[in-house]
Order: structure tokens, then sequence, then C-alpha cells
């Protein structure tokens, strides 16, 4: 970053002309302001401030600064005091509804940062020097003539390394480090380490025939004559909640939040004549109990929202809203695509169970989508 | 009035004060020199020139928030524990106690619960997080409407959209990191973005999570993106800022002695650095007070992750707003399937494509200008936004788009809030996201026109001083009276645009031009960025308005003293022997 001086960067009439030799020795007031409507006045004079005349002045800046840093210390002695005094924990109290020490503590380490800051500045602004002083400009580019011997040292270097002239050397070379990408592609595939980075398991949920609806929180299984007209809940496979009797194997970490994340349902009831039934889905409600997938096929939030007149439901995070009556098709709002219907029956016990597997896969949209 | 001036340094020397017995600075100076060698590189960096503007501040907001969230983020790693592993809270937050959760979301609760202090510092973080992107915009936007991007620091432009671009990745990394409810809905909408992607994207969404949504490694991993390899980046990128900055000295309003050749203000040492020093502090000090006193990211009302759970206004922190927003107002049904391949348009345009085309127009915009208007000097002075009419319009046209995709992607909150319907503001944001640009853009520029008219009329015939006054004859007119001699000076320190005129379809020697279509075009886009502009009056008429008014006052004073009019206001000139003392 070496610049010669009194380089100016552009020419009297402001065309580029970095690298004149004639140096504007009047550079304050250039050739071609001279020229405008109206000449540069040039640098106002400096005028004092009270502080750099009056010595009370002066000393009251300094005393009130001084003071700056005095209180900034007594606030931060009152930070330590806060830090044991206040409890957190169980037993932490609240002021005008926030945690005690977490107010205590945030007070004081701001007050005395912005008495330090407050302080610095005003010493700044009140006791250092004040005059502005002018600095001359240079080209951001290099003097040509260090341009000419870097382009020079540049050919040179270059010409010894001989690169250019051994097309089969250069080209081998470029090959066996361009190859390295590969490597270094690969050695990534085990972020999804083995089987994990089967797609094909997108097109698959727990769901399958003869599995029980159960409750979402608690997992009971649900009785289609409990459900009352305009009711929706939020339901899951019983094979989330295993137990002796239902007979399902116990799933662990990312498996079980892998099926839990697709296997999310909600079941609503309505009148049955208000339901526009698909075809070839006539016979996939109960009494005009309908179940739909819980996860929305824009982006995969779980959608909600229900409003049981117009049997709407609308995905609170991009209001993407479906009509439950008629195979939850798109009404409103980004998605793309209805929400995959779970066809219904129930068992001998009179609760609800699921016919198959959703018959497409659920969520988001994704490349393969279709092949699957 | 005598005034004692002998303690106040009055040096403008470029060479470093040595003094002729080096103090205990010097000596640790001097020490350090012999090892180092700092002396040459210090000799003028220590009294550096920084010029003086409240607006050059803002792009400091942003470096010591960038600090303050250095330090606050090391704080919080000594207790976050980023492990998706299965545990159940048995902390001392009494309506989560028994609910079981990952063990990131419960170190989490630890920090806000159970380490004195660590809630302060986890909304400090959080805090600081949302005032560096706030303040790396508006900085972005002080630049941009000044001209400060033009060359020679394009460069350093591209590096500010970069770090933008960062300082949002990392902030979307962070919140996810709690693994609240909240959060791991935007995660799950993450996946579907990326799951929208072509060809590659399922299995960029299964090698990110290791696997199948969610998998156990996603929090692991945004952990390690977001406590080094975007930190890392933002700091090489921050320090290649600052390096720039300094090499290209700062940029500087004109004005009386403040030219393009040169810079005027205050030195690094001691000035510019007590101020940007005590700066700091009150960055810190604002953002301690904020997080002490307002609440943010309340991950304990969330309520752990479930991905079969979510709730209503469920928002993104701000910065996110606006591709949201461009998702939201997607029209139904956008999705096609092309030989048996799913094309999700609805998440496409709004995440993968927009915004990032935005990004890359924000970037090429001093590229751009600098292209069509054929400048290839170099710049120091900046423009006020009025003076570069379309520029200041592009930009208010940007700021429109982005306002309207900010505030669409709250349009539930907006129709709870003022009692809409949320099917009508999606209409309107769908139609306005088009049309409100131009008409910014449209508003902006004659805007822009109707001011620099403004300069022009005070520079010609003063300015309004609200006095009235009524001729014998019965006619009421306003008086003008000329301004200073300093804000002439400044009003007219701008340069005459020039229309690039195309040059001819051939050269001297008769070979046709070999851009000549692009030249035209040049042509064109220029006459449209300066045509409607006005520019600064020439010499010739300054005078011939300033002669008329001389006459006009003549006519309308009739009195027995020389009526400049200030006898009506406080612009009375003060004695020459009275010193004024600064009142700053």
């Amino acid at each position: 970053m070496s610049n010669d001086d009194n380089r100016p960067v552009n020419g009297p009439d402001g065309t580029p002309e970095p690298y004149s030799d004639e140096t504007g020795a009047d550079s304050h007031v250039p050739a071609h302001r001279a020229a405008e409507p109206i000449a540069d006045p040039g640098l106002p004079a400096h005028t004092w401030r009270p502080t750099d005349v009056d010595p009370k002045a002066e000393r009251r800046a300094e005393r009130q600064i001084a003071a700056m840093f005095i209180a900034a210390m007594v606030f931060s002695v009152l930070f330590v005091v806060a830090y044991f005094s206040f409890e957190v924990g169980d037993d932490w109290d609240t002021f005008a509804g926030m945690g005690a020490s977490t107010l205590a503590l945030g007070t004081t380490l701001g007050i005395t940062l912005l008495l330090i800051g407050t302080g610095i500045i005003h010493l700044a602004r009140k006791l250092m020097a004040d005059v502005e002083i002018v600095e001359m400009r240079h080209p951001a580019a290099s003097p040509p003539e260090d341009r000419e011997a870097t382009v020079e040292a540049l050919n040179t270097g270059l010409d010894e390394a001989g690169i250019g002239r051994r097309p089969l050397v250069r080209n081998t070379m470029l090959g066996a480090v361009g190859l390295l990408g590969l490597p270094a592609v690969v050695v990534l595939r085990d972020l999804a380490p083995g089987n994990a980075l089967d797609i094909g398991k997108l097109a698959h949920t727990i769901w399958e025939p003869g599995m029980r609806l159960v409750r979402d929180v608690v997992g009971t299984p649900i009785l289609a004559s409990e459900i009352e007209m305009g009711d929706l809940i939020n339901a899951a496979p019983e094979a989330m909640f295993p137990s002796e009797e239902n007979g399902y194997p116990e799933l662990h970490g990312a498996e079980e939040q892998a099926e839990k994340a697709k296997g999310a349902i909600i079941i609503v009831r309505m009148d049955p004549d208000d339901i526009i039934p698909l075809e070839g889905r006539e016979k996939w409600t109960v009494d005009g109990i309908i179940c739909y997938s819980k996860i929305c096929t824009h982006v995969g939030c779980p959608i909600s929202l229900y409003e049981r007149t117009t049997h709407h439901v609308l995905c609170p995070c991009h209001q993407s809203t479906f009509d439950l009556a008629d195979h939850a098709k798109v009404v409103f709002g980004p998605a793309a695509r209805p929400l995959p219907q779970l066809p219904l029956a129930v068992d001998d016990e009179g609760y609800l169970v699921a016919q198959s597997d959703f018959t497409e896969p659920i969520g988001a949209s994704y490349w393969e989508r279709e092949k699957q | 009035m005598s005034v004692d001036t002998s303690k106040v340094a009055t040096s403008n020397r470029t060479d470093a004060a040595t003094a002729k017995k080096p103090g205990p600075a010097g000596s640790l100076a001097t020490w350090a020199d012999d090892r180092l060698g700092l002396a040459t590189a210090m000799k003028k960096n220590l009294r550096k020139v920084f010029p003086d503007h409240w607006s050059f501040m803002l792009g400091e907001i942003a470096l010591w928030s960038f600090v303050v969230l250095l330090l606050t983020g090391v704080f919080l790693t000594l207790w976050f524990n980023p492990s998706m592993g299965h545990i159940t809270y048995e902390g001392s937050y009494d309506q989560l106690r028994g609910v079981g959760m990952s063990e990131s979301m419960a170190s989490t609760l630890h920090i806000s619960f159970d380490v004195r202090g660590g809630l302060l510092m986890r909304q400090m973080h959080h805090w600081a997080a949302a005032i560096f992107i706030a303040s790396m915009m508006v900085h972005l936007l002080r630049v941009a409407f000044t001209g400060a991007y033009r060359k020679p620091r394009e460069l350093n432009w591209v590096i500010g959209c970069i770090l933008l671009l960062l300082g949002t990745l990392e902030g979307f990394t962070g919140y996810s990191l709690p693994d609240d409810l909240l959060s791991g809905t935007g995660v799950r909408a993450a996946d579907g973005f990326l799951k929208a992607t072509p060809v590659v994207g399922t299995y960029m969404s299964f090698l990110l999570f290791g696997g199948e949504f969610p998998g156990e490694s996603i929090i692991p991993r945004l952990y390690i993106i977001h406590v080094l390899l975007i930190p890392g980046i933002l700091l090489a990128l921050i320090a290649a800022h600052m390096l720039l900055l300094v090499y290209h000295k700062h940029t500087q309003w004109p004005g009386p002695g403040r030219t393009e050749q040169n810079v005027v203000g205050y030195p690094m040492l001691p000035v510019y650095a007590a101020k940007a020093g005590g700066f700091f502090f009150m960055v810190f000090g604002v953002i301690a007070l904020m997080g002490g006193l307002m609440s943010i990211n309340p991950v304990w009302k969330f309520g752990p992750y479930d991905p079969t759970k979510v709730t209503a206004g469920s928002q993104p922190d701000w910065y996110m707003g606006w591709p949201d927003g461009l998702l939201r107002i997607m029209p139904s049904h956008m999705e096609s399937v092309i030989f048996g391949y799913t094309i999700s348009w609805n998440v496409l345009i709004p995440i993968l494509l927009v915004p990032p085309l935005m990004l890359v127009i924000l970037m090429l915009l001093p590229f751009i200008e600098g292209w069509i208007t054929g400048d290839k000097r170099d710049h120091h002075l900046l423009q006020r936004p009025r003076n570069a009419p379309t520029r200041t319009a592009v930009m208010v046209a940007l700021m429109t788009f982005y306002g309207l995709a900010w505030a669409a992607g709250g349009n539930d909150i907006i129709a709870i809030k003022l009692h809409l319907s949320i099917n009508q503001i999606t209409y309107f944001m769908r139609i306005a996201i088009f049309l409100g640009p131009l008409l910014a853009f449209w508003i902006t520029r004659r805007w822009c026109i109707s001011l620099q008219r403004h300069d022009n009329e005070k520079l010609l015939h003063g300015y309004e001083t609200g006095i009235i006054t009524r001729s014998p004859e019965g006619q009421y007119a306003e008086r003008h009276l000329p301004i200073s001699e300093t804000a002439a000076y400044t009003l007219t320190a701008r340069e005459r645009d020039e229309i690039h005129a195309v040059g001819g379809d051939t050269d001297a020697a008769g070979v046709a031009a070999p851009n000549s279509r692009s030249e035209k075009l040049r042509a064109r886009l220029s006459s449209w960025m300066y045509r409607h502009n006005v520019q600064k009056p020439t010499r010739a008429e300054l005078e011939e308005a300033h002669h008329h008014a001389e006459h006009e006052a003549e006519l309308q004073s009739g009195l027995d003293h020389p009526a400049d009019g200030h006898q009506f206001d406080d612009h009375r000139l003060r004695d020459t022997d009275e010193v004024p003392l600064r009142d700053h």
C-alpha cells in the first residue's frame, strides 16, 4: 500500500489523470473548482471551544468526565453486588415481570458501559485537540512503474516455471488438482451414512392396514362414536406408543422423530353429505369422519387452524388453506397439492383404524416425488 | 480577546511527531519496532484522517455489535450443549419440568434460568444479532444513496453485500440452535426449501439432516457452522472491509476545502480512536440495557420442538421476513411435473431464485452504474441522494420491494392486529409487489428532481425569508435573501451530469466500432438516467440572477438605509472583531 505523496486523483478538469506529473501545487483549491459557478472558499477558520479558552470550562469538563468514570466504577460494583444478591433458579424474584437478577445485571452493566462510552466521547469532544487536519488522497492503483515491474516479475516467474511450454505437464497437473474435488465431495457421502440416504423412505410412513389412530399426546385409541360433529382431533399412529398390549416395537431417536414427523394426522367429523368424495375414495371415511396428513404440502409445517363452518384448515406458517370437505384441495395460499388422505375404517371394537398407509408421499414436494 | 492556544495542536504534518526524547510510549514503540518494524506503516496511519458525519457511524454500529456478538457468544458456548439427545428436563423452570426435550433445549433453559447472567447474555446475543443485521442494512443504504460505492470502492461494496448474506445465515443458524418449537418449525421449513431444489434437493436435505428430517444431526451441524465456519468467514471479510476502508480513505461530503483530492477530519489518534472506542462502549451499553429490559425469543414459552406441533403466528427473525413474505404471496398450485420430476415453483421462485437474484442485483449496482455513465474516475466526494435521482429512485424501488415482501411475511399478524382479511392482504400484496416499486421509483425520481430545482432556486434567488412586503402599488411579495457563500458553494459542489453520446459507428480510422450495439444501449440508458436531472447554474446564470436580485431590492426598498432584510431576521452579520465561539 505504498503511494507517492501529492499525486492528484483526477486531473484539473476532472478527467482521469491519475499519473500526471503535474502536481497541483495549490491542492486545496484545484483549478477545476475555480471554473465552477462559485469558487471554493477553502476550509473555514478554526474556532475555539469554551474549553480551549476558558480554564473554568476546561476544569468543568474534566470534572464531568471524571464523574462519569467514577459513576461507571460504582455501577460495576453494583453489578457484582447484584450478581451475588439476586437468586436465579427456583426462587428468582420478579420485578415488573422481569427476573430481578437479569434486570439488575442488565441495567448495571448497560449503565456502566454507557458511562464509560459517554465519558470517552465527551473527553474527545471537549478536551482533545479539535483541529481538523487535511490529508491528501492517492489513487487506489499502484504507480505505473510498480505495475510494470510486477507484470514483468509475473511473466519472468511464469516463464521460468515453463508450465506454458509444457502442455502435457500443465494439463495433467490441472487434471490431478481438479480431480481432487471428487474425493472432497465423496467424503461427505456419509453425512447420511448407509441407508440413511435412502430417499425412498419419504414415500412411506409407519401407517399400515389395521393400525389404530390414537390421540397424539396420551396415545389412547379413538372410538368412532366419541367424535362429535365439528371436532378436530390431532392424532398419531398407534405404533408411536408401543406397549406390550399393542405389540409394536420400541422406536428410538432419529427413527422415532422421523416417523412422528411423517405420521401426524388430523381427524375431523362433518356432515357426511358435506363431503365431496374423490373418485375411488368413497369408502375412505367413516360416518363423516375423515382423516388427512397433518403435514402441509407446501414446506412441511404441521397445519392446525380449523374453521368448522367452512371445513377449511389453515397452515399457520404460510397460510395455505385446504378444504377438508373436498379432498383437502388448496383453496388459498402457496401450497400446490391437497393434503394426503388416510383411508379410514373401524375395527371390531369400534376404534378408528387405517385401511392402509398414505397412498402418496406426505409433506413438502421433492424432485423424485412422482417417481416413488 | 486574547486566547491561550499554546496547548492546542495545530500540526498538519503527515509524518510522525517524533519527540527528541522518547517518552514511555515512545520507548515501548521503539522496542516493538526493533522486532516488528511497524514504524513505516504506522507513520501515516496513527494520524490518519477520518471525516466526521453522523451517517459514517452506521457501519460502526454493525462492527461493534459484531464484537458484542463474539463476546456474548463465547459466554453462551460455555454452557450450551448442541446435542439432540433426548432427555427429560429437570431444571428450575417449573412449567417444563418432566417434559422430554433435546439436550440443546434443556441447556438453553439451563442458561436462561440457572446461570446467573445467562438470560442476560442470551438476550444480549439475540438483540445484538438483530442490531448487527439492521445496522448493516442501514449502512448499505447510506453507502448506496450517497454514491459511496462508486470507483474505487466497488469491491468493498461487494464484500459488504456478502457480509449481509453471511450475517443473515449466521442469524438463521443461531436461532435454530435452542431446538424450541418456533425454531424447529423454521428448520422444517428450511428442509422444505432444500427439498424444492431441483435434481439434488432431496439428497441435500438427507445429507444435511443425516437422513430423514429431523434426524439427530442437524443441531450439532448448525452449531459448528454458527460458531466456527460463518464467524470465521465474517471475521476475515470484516478485516478485508476495514483494510480497504483504510486504504481508500473514507469518503467525505463536499464543502469548502473538501475536495476529491483530500480528506478533512480528525486524526485517528487521538480523536477518532477515542470517539470510535467510546462508541463501542455505547453500543455495548445499549445492547446490555436491551438484554436486561427487553425479552427476546422466550423459548420456554414455546416449549421444545415437536414435529407434530406448531403455534399460530409463527414468525422467523425479522431479517428472514422478506423471503417468507414472498413465499406467502405465491399463488396456489404453482407446481409442475416434467418427465415425472416435480418442480415446486411455489418454493423455487420466492426462496431459491428471487433472494439470490436480489443479492446479485445489489452487488452489481456499482458496476451497472459505472458502465452506463462510462465514468472511470475515482470518486471520494459523496453525492446527496437528490443529485442522483435515478440511483436514489432505484434504491427506493428496491426498498419498497423489500418492505412489501417483509410486510407480506407478517400478513397474519397484520390481519389479526388490524382486523383485516388475510386473504385480501395477500391479494393486495401479490399486485403491490410489482406496482409498488414502480410507483416508488417514479415518485422518488420526481421528488429528487424537485429538490434539485429547489436547490437552484436557493442559489439563484436566495432563501425564503418569510417576510412579506407590500409595494406602494399594493403588490405583495416575499423577500428572498442570498444564502451564505459556504452554503452556496456546498450546493454547487457537484458535477454536471453528462449524457453518454453514441460515439458514431466508426472510429477515427474508419473501422466499425466493435460494440456499437452495446454503445447504443448505453447511450439510451445514460439518457434515461440523466435526461430529467436539473444541473447546477453556470456562473453567468448566477451573476445574472444576483444582479436581478439587487435591482429588485433597490426597487423594493426605497428606504433611507440599506435594506438587506436582515433587520427582520436573525441573520445579521456579526461584527468582524467579535470572535464567534463554536457552538457545538
